[in-house]
């Protein structure tokens, strides 16, 4: 195990020496500069500041340099934010995602989970379709027509809950909620799926016939083997979640690190830019092992196999 | 005994399906609203009752009425117009952008499938690597640092979509590469070409075609979601991921600017859904999704 | 009185293409401590007729139309949910064809062997861990106790049946209802297996109903026969007497369609034509279409098993008018 997982750790550095590199040459090609709409600034300051921030250098030097300060964990200084580092802004943004991702995380767990172990108990009666429709309405209405309709409804008819911000407990609910909606969705129709499979497995049977009740029946037999689709699409979609939604963050004045992403890439904030990407993607690829762990964990059969 | 009385019939594969897809009524409601929505999309410019650009200044913001079925925004434009307009972009997007994601999908998938051996090994690891990039992240950066025109949309969106496409492509041709019946016609001494054609592509065609049907949702969605942020269609063209980003803000005043896109926008993704739903079932396709 | 008594028991499944008649008015008991075989081509309703006993028909579409199953003073087709489940896997078990299959693949073994004894006696863990353990050991696993902790993946197919057996048989069942146990396994280890069944039946004196399309395998083990056709049993008796002289047209076909009843390389019988559709409803008897025997008055008949000899019942109505 100890084995597999060093091997997998060092598997990433490659994955994301890809992507930066990709990234790094992509925001360079394309044209203009991060000082362009700087009109009032004369054109020594720009090459001050180009100098400062060593975009004068040929660009394999830039890239190399840059690298050199990747190795030291260092994401450089912000080109817009002046005086912050990109280490610190991601710092600043990051624990609010963080803090929202796991509030819709578990919204989605627990609603879709329970839609869909429901609905597969039963299928195709009222306790399947009921669920299941409703989950084909979480992945229909987008996250950014489900915000605003719920800050409609809760906050400026019915007054229950603020518009927008970040501070109390009443600040989190909506944006939890319209983030976690359409991962419910999904979460509720894969597990439906895998619960239904499950289901039909000749080992149910057998553990019906040992008079088990219905209740051990589905929750101590059938729902690991169940779980599986729900624990890959887990990878993904927790950072998705984590990283918190751009528009989420927009809709709801989130200070989160998806709004910062998004001022960035419009400021064209270049450093900024690539930290984040590398940082989201670092994200990603460790959820992906952290799924692949917790597969074999659920499945005895992938443990031998050493993945 | 069923099986024995269809082949009596001699129904096909495509046309069994067929028969199958026609008893889901939610797959057939929404190939139905589909259809619908691409003939107004098409028709657009000669059914709206005002321009696409004609202002009544002096009317405003107005709620539905008989004159304006969907309303009138700030501008005094017809909403109902707008939207119609707007669909049209939107559905070319989603259209237009999996065409892309289908070719680059198709082409690469097969290609690595076929040669398998270290070439498919390598050609996976990519596309391995291009699932780490987080995919929303990617098109801002291009739609922001490449100017936001519409072909360029295509091509982002279409670009990170393509990956689950190649690997349900991919994988369909390495299980069909082995199975008994593609033997059977290459020792009954048929061409590869005639393989390809009346074996390979059948074959894979079910599984491309749910895949295709449940990425259009999906592509508008990005559409309108690049849209809301600012950085998809732009002025003067409107999609509904722009009205309803003008309906949010405008929303405390004016909800029936919100309510109208989004309904528009959540019908046709209803729509392709289902119908996507009901085609995975009536092909029999399994793991298509997700 | 016999352990379980099962009358009338009809069982249909309700689907799309019609109603599937997979059980059609069938009776017989099962004494304590005796084998009883069900012997019937695949489709029969062999499966479908244990199944509806301990209600694991997957309902819908199933249904049991009609019927009454008594075991120890209750009738396990109208108790309640709660009361059938205190006997399944306890005074009645179960094992099934394919042991590959048939385990959780996602729990240990111990997990599965002590689930009975957990579940039904509310037994502390250590106590059940021990006797899991002796179980192992007298259905042939003699590390069991290093065993406990593995999965099925780790065992071979025949190692699995004997953990099935282990498991259906910890409770202490007094019946005990093998669905093809053999079916799945390699020749040599099937032999093992129907052996392990006879030994364990012996020492703890339970009752088995072995099912099976094997009649080598009904020979080597049973003490009464039931012969299954289309839902309906067509003939019933002890082996001895079914083996020596059978008494219905089909048993004597199925017979002389047995391999080792040819000579080598002499052609295989075959009965001609194939069973008959469930779905739509047999006036009469099921095998009238491929019978030899048959004449007007089979299809008209009403199918009942009858004696024809002490202990020995036939469905055949030219048998019981004795033209056969």
């Amino acid at each position: 195990m100890t084995r597999f997982l060093v091997r997998r750790v060092l598997g990433i550095v490659p994955v994301l020496l890809v992507i930066v590199t990709l990234v790094f040459f992509m925001i360079r090609l394309a044209p203009g500069g991060p000082f362009d709409s700087e009109r009032r600034v004369s054109p020594e300051i720009i090459k001050n500041l180009e100098a400062y921030y060593n975009l004068d250098a040929p660009l394999h030097r830039q890239y190399l340099a840059y690298l050199a300060q990747l190795a030291r964990g260092d994401l450089g200084p912000s080109f817009k934010s002046a005086g912050w580092s990109v280490n610190e802004l991601i710092g600043l943004g990051f624990p609010v995602s963080l803090e929202l991702g796991f509030y819709a995380l578990l919204v989605a767990l627990s609603i879709g989970l329970a839609a869909g172990i429901t609905a597969a108990r039963r299928p195709n009666t009222l306790q399947d379709y009921a669920p299941m429709s409703f989950a084909m309405l979480g992945i229909c209405i987008p996250n950014f027509v489900l915000g605003p309709l719920l800050v409609l409804v809760f906050s400026l008819w019915l007054g229950w809950l603020p518009v927008a911000g970040w501070e109390g407990i009443e600040y989190k609910i909506l944006p939890a909620i319209t983030l976690g909606a359409s991962y419910a969705a999904y979460i509720a129709r894969l597990s439906r799926g895998g619960m239904l499979e499950i289901l039909t497995q000749d080992f149910v049977r057998t553990a019906r016939a040992k008079g088990l009740s219905e209740t051990r029946v589905v929750f101590v037999h059938a729902l690991r083997g169940g779980l599986q689709p729900v624990v890959s699409f887990l990878g993904p979609a927790a950072a998705g979640l984590l990283s918190g939604s751009f528009v989420i963050e927009t809709v709801f004045q989130v200070p989160g690190l998806g709004r910062l992403f998004v001022q960035a890439a419009f400021n064209r904030d270049y450093t900024m830019i690539l930290g984040t990407v590398l940082f989201f993607a670092t994200l990603i690829l460790l959820f992906n092992l952290l799924v692949d762990v917790a597969q074999a964990w659920l499945d005895p059969r992938l443990r031998n196999q050493g993945v | 005994m069923r099986s024995e009385a269809q082949a009596e019939k001699g129904t096909s594969l495509w046309q069994d399906a067929l028969h199958r897809l026609m008893k889901n009524r939610l797959a057939v409601v929404g190939a139905c609203v589909l259809a619908t929505m691409v003939a107004l999309a098409l028709a657009t410019p000669w059914i709206v009752p005002y321009a696409y650009d004609a202002q009544d200044l002096e009317l405003g913001a107005s709620g539905p009425s008989r004159a304006h079925w969907f309303g009138t925004d700030r501008l005094g434009r017809d909403l109902l117009t707008r939207v119609l307009y707007g669909g049209r972009i939107s559905l070319m997007v989603g259209f237009a952008a999996t065409a892309v994601s289908l070719l680059v999908g198709v082409v690469y998938g097969a290609t690595a499938g076929y040669l398998g051996g270290r070439t498919d090994a390598v050609m996976m690891r990519f596309v391995d690597i291009l699932y780490a990039l987080p995919f929303t992240i990617f098109v801002i950066i291009l739609m922001v640092l490449f100017g936001r025109n519409i072909v360029l949309l295509f091509v982002a969106i279409g670009a990170v979509q393509w990956l689950t496409m190649a690997r349900i492509v991919r994988g369909q041709v390495m299980s069909l590469k082995h199975t008994d019946f593609i033997d059977a016609a290459r020792v009954m001494g048929f061409s590869t070409s005639r393989i390809i054609l009346r074996h390979l592509i059948p074959n894979v065609l079910g599984p491309v075609i749910v895949y295709t049907t449940l990425t259009i949702p999906n592509v508008m969605l990005i559409e309108a979601f690049l849209s809301f942020l600012g950085l998809g269609v732009q002025a003067p063209m409107s999609s509904w991921g722009v009205l309803i980003k003008e309906g949010a803000d405008a929303m405390e005043e004016y909800p029936w600017l919100l309510v109208f896109p989004s309904l528009a926008l959540s019908a046709t993704l209803f729509a392709l859904n289902f119908l996507g739903d009901g085609l995975r079932d009536a092909l029999d396709v399994r793991a298509a999704k997700d | 009185m016999p352990l379980l008594d099962v009358e009338n028991l009809r069982t249909y499944f309700h689907t799309r293409n019609g109603i599937v008649r997979a059980v059609d008015g069938v009776s017989f008991s099962v004494e304590k401590g005796e084998t009883l075989g069900i012997v019937g081509e695949s489709g029969s309703g062999k499966s479908v007729c244990v199944y509806s006993l301990l209600g694991l028909i997957p309902s819908p579409p199933g249904r049991i139309e009609s019927g009454a199953a008594h075991f120890d003073g209750s009738d396990l087709l109208r108790c309640t949910p709660e009361e059938l489940r205190a006997v399944r896997g306890k005074r009645i078990s179960m094992i099934f064809q394919d042991p590959m299959t048939a385990l959780n693949p996602y729990m240990t073994i111990g997990d599965q062997v002590t689930e009975p004894l957990r579940v039904h006696e509310g037994c502390p863990k250590m106590e059940a861990r021990t006797r899991a353990i002796e179980m192992l050991q007298s259905v042939g696993i003699v590390d069991g106790a290093e065993r406990l902790r593995d999965y099925p993946h780790q065992f071979s197919g025949g190692m699995r049946q004997r953990v099935m057996i282990a498991m259906a048989l910890i409770g202490g069942p007094e019946l005990l209802i093998a669905d093809e146990p053999t079916t799945a396994l390699d020749v040599t280890v099937q032999a093992q297996i129907l052996d392990l069944i006879n030994n364990l039946q012996q020492s703890l004196g339970m009752a088995v109903i072995l099912i099976t399309h094997d009649l080598g395998v009904i020979a080597s083990t049973c003490d009464r026969v039931l012969v299954m056709y289309a839902g309906r049993f067509l003939e019933s008796a002890t082996v001895h007497d079914l083996f020596q002289t059978p008494r219905h047209p089909y048993t004597e076909a199925l017979m002389a369609s047995r391999p080792s009843a040819h000579a080598k390389g002499e052609t295989l019988y075959t009965i001609p034509g194939l069973p008959p559709d469930l779905s739509t409803e047999i006036a009469g008897c099921p095998f009238a279409e491929r019978c030899r025997h048959a004449v007007d008055g089979c299809r008209e008949c009403e199918l009942t098993l009858e004696d024809v000899a002490p202990g020995h019942q036939s469905a055949c109505l030219r048998v019981q008018a004795g033209e056969l």
